[in-house]
């Protein structure tokens, strides 16, 4: 089963975020660039299903510029087939993003297409079903694991106060959040690997974003409030304080 | 401005969440000169609790009712709610931004092709137009948005907006929608609930978390009793570490690869503060630490910090808060 893998050029999680000078995003100066977590757990799962199978192809897909070819190589060396880098400009506008690649994956058709459930930078978590609602497929979001059985995946969804069981009919979308697909390391040989795998670059068919960031700021700085004391002895004073200074008890 | 509230019902009642939606939408489209709506979808009977929408702002609901939307379905409730503000030439289109709401949005974003802001935590109509503000980089940075198309469409952060009752009635409506249920390939299998009675860290006004501190799985325990103390809208947290060691589900973890959460209270047990949690936490109401370090980076966010050993204040807090609860 030839698989597609939707994956995203982030700042890491550990970044400290400074804004840029144009007022609308971040500064990159510094900045250390990976796969987004979430897509990381997207590409396990396709190597594992491939493996599973015995069979089939896992094509990993960005949106983005030159830089991006780095974060395609690192899903070749984790094991992946081939990669295609859509080369056009990546908005918060996700509808964008999944009309772009909605016209590169149309024309392959693959039986599974695998997102991250969001990615780590806007975290607007909507390009997944975005993008399986053009195609008219059938869509699992937030999915911790799933099997695929003949014609079929079934997936397991991360809901809020439990986990919702959806068998969809493939062709299907499924993005994936943390779960049992706890990503690989890319060993030596699989980096080596990756410098000889096909990555094919064009460029992307992509619609105008209507959706722009006016501007960004930090937060405002919480203010590092009192030690109320040490101890179990200050608890009667930090339940006081709850409730006749907070207000929250 | 004619604003639309997507509303959950859940167990034969309408969740905070989608109160908070609807009410948000009230007073926006009562500032900008308009009215707002509700939609609300589920099985036969679902319009007993369509009125009582009307207590936070709605002028009008619409329900849905069919057997098959009794439980949340992606494909039919897509179709369904597509139809609708199609059909009702809507400014904006508001859902709680849960785990539901944001499954939901995207469907109804590319069926309706406009774009989708989600997670909004602050609305205002600024000369006739929706301002909205949402996180970035799970919290660590906010973001100004335009969206050029209409309907605006957005879901809106758990907790931040507030539900306010007010004076009116609204008025009922029943859409008649011709459905083919055979026809949505998704299907549900079921569902298996983790938490039993308590709510989704997510949506939970007040957050028990605990961290690496805590030592032992077993030892959650008494983060549970504190959180049964505080009462039936208190939930459960966890650090990412705690989830990466398996001692918690990753649908607890708190963080930028987790859930970002605002509740009213959070308490930070035994969590030392790193930047990605603090990323998920920091726009809580007030913030309590407990932990044995002094110089722990959560203390720099907290409102209330003790410095000590949590097997000795947790309990004692339990204790006070159980003491407090009693006397009403």
């Amino acid at each position: 089963m030839n698989i597609i893998v939707c994956i995203k050029r982030v700042p890491d999680t550990e970044t400290r975020i400074r804004v840029g000078d144009d007022g609308t995003s971040i500064d990159q100066s510094g900045v250390k660039y990976v796969m987004s977590p979430y897509d990381e757990f997207a590409v396990e799962a396709a190597l594992r299903t491939r493996e599973a199978l015995g069979e089939g192809e896992v094509t990993v897909l960005t949106l983005g510029d030159d830089a991006s070819q780095e974060t395609l190589r690192t899903a070749l060396a984790m094991g992946a087939d081939r990669a295609v880098l859509l080369q056009g400009d990546v908005s918060h506008d996700g509808l964008a993003t999944a009309k772009a690649l909605a016209a590169e994956i149309g024309e392959s058709d693959p039986p599974l297409v695998l997102l991250g459930a969001k990615a780590a930078d806007d975290d607007q978590q909507q390009v997944g079903p975005m993008l399986a609602t053009l195609l008219g497929r059938p869509c699992a979001t937030a999915v911790s694991n799933f099997e695929t059985k003949e014609g079929a995946v079934v997936c397991q969804s991360e809901v809020d106060g439990g986990t919702q069981v959806l068998e969809l009919p493939l062709p299907a979308v499924v993005t994936i959040t943390k779960g049992e697909f706890e990503p690989r390391y890319a060993s030596l040989k699989g980096i080596m690997a990756a410098k000889r795998k096909p990555l094919e670059t064009k460029d992307a068919q992509t619609a105008p974003s209507r959706l722009s960031v006016k501007s960004m700021e930090l937060p405002p700085e919480r203010e590092a409030g009192k030690i109320v004391g040490e101890g179990a002895e200050a608890v009667p004073e930090l339940v006081r304080l709850l409730r006749e200074e907070a207000n929250v008890l | 401005m004619k604003i639309l509230a997507v509303v959950e019902q859940r167990d034969g009642e309408v969740p905070g969440a989608s109160r908070e939606v609807v009410s948000a939408a009230a007073s926006l489209a009562e500032e900008a000169g308009g009215e707002a709506h509700a939609l609300l979808l589920g099985g036969p009977g679902v319009s007993d609790q369509a009125a009582a929408l009307g207590a936070f702002g709605a002028s009008q609901v619409r329900v849905v009712a069919h057997d098959a939307l009794a439980d949340y379905h992606p494909d039919g409730y897509s179709k369904v709610a597509s139809q609708v503000v199609k059909d009702g030439a809507y400014d904006a289109v508001f859902l709680p931004a849960t785990s539901q709401g944001k499954d939901l949005a995207p469907r109804l974003a590319a069926l309706l092709d406009v774009p989708l802001a989600q997670d909004i935590t602050r609305a205002s109509v600024v000369d006739g137009a929706l301002e909205l503000i949402r996180p970035v980089y799970a919290g660590k940075a906010f973001t100004q948005i335009h969206v050029e198309a209409s309907p605006v469409l957005a879901t809106l952060r758990p907790n931040v907006f507030p539900a306010q009752e007010r004076d009116g009635t609204a008025q009922v409506e029943s859409v008649d929608l011709d459905l083919d249920p055979d026809a949505w390939p998704t299907r549900v299998v079921s569902f298996e609930a983790t938490g039993g009675d308590v709510p989704d860290v997510a949506e939970a006004s007040v957050v028990v978390s605990g961290g690496r501190g805590m030592k032992d799985p077993e030892n959650w325990k008494l983060l549970d009793d504190l959180r049964a103390a505080l009462g039936s809208d208190a939930g459960l947290g966890a650090s990412r570490a705690v989830v990466d060691a398996g001692w918690r589900p990753h649908g607890e973890q708190v963080g930028q690869t987790g859930k970002t959460v605002a509740p009213k209270l959070y308490f930070a047990i035994g969590i030392s503060g790193a930047i990605q949690h603090l990323a998920g936490m920091r726009t809580a109401g007030t913030i309590v630490a407990v932990n044995r370090d002094p110089d722990a980076p959560i203390f720099k966010v907290a409102d209330y910090g003790i410095v000590g050993d949590l097997f000795e204040v947790v309990p004692r807090l339990t204790e006070e808060v159980r003491a407090l609860k009693a006397e009403g």
